[in-house]
């Protein structure tokens, strides 16, 4: 058999072996990028919580260089996906984030009912919550580049005061804490979908539960419709509806 | 959205839509942030006060003071090693301890705390000898224009001109809210600079020296103005 998932060049035409009942789901550079951005995340809250929570600040003090670091890691957190752009696979991924299928209805239905079982839940590569998740988080980075960018450089848009670009930030501060722990224990919930990002493979079988339609669809799709990894000559999320 | 299958690609862009629906909640929030802020201190100052966890206190704009320090630890001092030097253009440098600091006219106001990050404390009653006085027991040599203020943290520096550190509402504060000023917000004995931003007012103050210009503190050289005013202060002399 020879399956089409998993493409890893920037033509599509250079076909990996999987391993027996294995997928690949993720190449390298995404791997990579969600690496770098996680740890990058990581540094950014561990660093505000020692800016913003009193006992933590009196136990670690240097509170201009804890700033420092706080600041140059949120500058720096969409950079490894504006370099990760270069790889077709991650732009790929992105466009099929940015998509809603009929099904992700579904899915979302399920989710608000609290229906775990898959079968309630049908996914492509990635499930609905996956890409609310994506989108939302994009968003409340750059809210947060935006109001940060104001603390640090005070008088840079006089309009706006500081005072009020704080509060904003704080408060999105927490919801981006609390969505990035939901994200974590949904991860660490799931083992072979860690695996999936730690070496970029999973097991068919899985996909098949937890993601019905990824394959048949990437197959579909592969079959000559249309090559699912294309360069468009456009940035991902960015066509014209 | 219809339900007819469509390929991928061709659905609705919920993602971008949940990325630009977040931005807009982001520049709302900011465009609303005046009256979101009145609003939020209401509830807060209303929630802290039933609030026996102390949980209120991790909320955005918390009442009451938050802990800044420039180093990892700062020693302990008390009566027993507490020690103010005063020195630079004077003709009587000195060394106060906290003994002497306490046997001295002591003066009260009751003013607020604004920090640069956006939190207030208002209504804060501070104590201590001014700071005027002091310079008076020393005898501030003509050439003298500015002091520069050091803290036994080891790092932490501050500044003010000789006008500003004559102002009647400039204390080496030894009390705040009616209690000795404790470590860990810059006791035994802190500066309070209370027309300025609280940056001004340095922690664990332990030097005074009378320069003939005025030396940027330390968050001065990190881009602070050196003239902290809070906004629609008295800048003139006679506040008080």
């Amino acid at each position: 058999m020879t399956s089409t998932v998993g493409w890893d060049g920037p033509t599509g035409n250079v076909k990996r072996l999987d391993p027996p009942g294995r997928v690949r789901r993720f190449s390298t550079t995404e791997r990579l990028v969600h690496r770098a951005t996680g740890w990058l995340m990581l540094v950014c809250l561990v660093t505000a919580a020692c800016l913003y929570l009193g006992p933590l600040a009196q136990v670690v003090g240097h509170r201009h260089l804890v700033s420092t670091v706080h600041r140059w890691s949120g500058i720096l957190l969409p950079a490894p996906l504006l370099i990760g752009l270069s790889s077709a696979a991650l732009r790929a991924d992105l466009r099929r984030l940015n998509r809603f299928a009929p099904y992700d209805t579904q899915w979302l239905r399920a989710a608000r009912g609290r229906v775990t079982s898959p079968g309630a839940r049908p996914a492509g590569k990635f499930n609905a919550g996956q890409k609310l998740y994506a989108g939302w988080i994009a968003g409340a980075v750059l809210v947060m580049m935006f109001t940060g960018s104001l603390m640090w450089f005070s008088g840079f848009l006089p309009l706006i005061s500081r005072t009020n670009a704080i509060l904003i930030h704080d408060v999105v501060a927490w919801a981006i804490t609390f969505v990035i722990i939901a994200h974590m224990r949904k991860a660490y919930g799931d083992p072979e979908a860690l695996e999936g990002m730690r070496t970029g493979y999973v097991g068919r079988a899985w996909a098949d539960r937890h993601h019905s339609k990824w394959l048949s669809e990437d197959a579909a799709e592969a079959d000559g419709k249309r090559p699912s990894i294309e360069d468009s000559g456009k940035r991902p999320g960015i066509e014209d509806d | 959205m219809t339900e007819q299958p469509r390929r991928r690609g061709e659905g609705a862009p919920v993602a971008r839509r949940a990325m630009l629906g977040m931005l807009g909640v982001g520049a709302a929030g900011l465009a609303g942030a005046p009256y979101l802020q009145s609003g939020w201190e209401g509830f807060l100052s209303a929630a802290s006060q039933k609030d026996p966890t102390g949980l209120t206190g991790l909320l955005p704009n918390p009442g009451g003071f938050r802990y800044y320090s420039v180093v990892g630890s700062v020693p302990h001092k008390d009566a027993t090693n507490y020690g103010l030097r005063i020195d630079g253009l004077v003709d009587r440098p000195r060394t106060y301890t906290l003994a002497d600091l306490r046997a001295m006219p002591q003066t009260r106001i009751v003013r607020d705390v604004v920090c640069t990050d956006g939190w207030r404390v208002d209504d804060t009653p501070f104590a201590g000898v001014k700071l005027s006085h002091l310079l008076e027991e020393a005898g501030v040599r003509s050439s003298g224009t500015a002091l520069r203020f050091t803290c036994f943290d080891g790092a932490y520096t501050e500044s003010l001109t000789l006008e500003q550190a004559r102002r009647p509402d400039v204390l080496v504060a030894l009390k705040m809210q009616d209690k000795p000023v404790s470590h860990a917000h810059g006791g035994p004995v802190r500066l309070y600079v209370a027309p300025m931003y609280f940056y001004k007012s340095a922690k664990w103050l332990s030097g005074i020296t009378v320069t003939d210009e005025v030396v940027p503190g330390y968050w001065e050289e990190r881009g602070y103005p050196v003239d902290g005013w809070l906004e629609g202060a008295d800048r003139g002399n006679s506040a008080a």
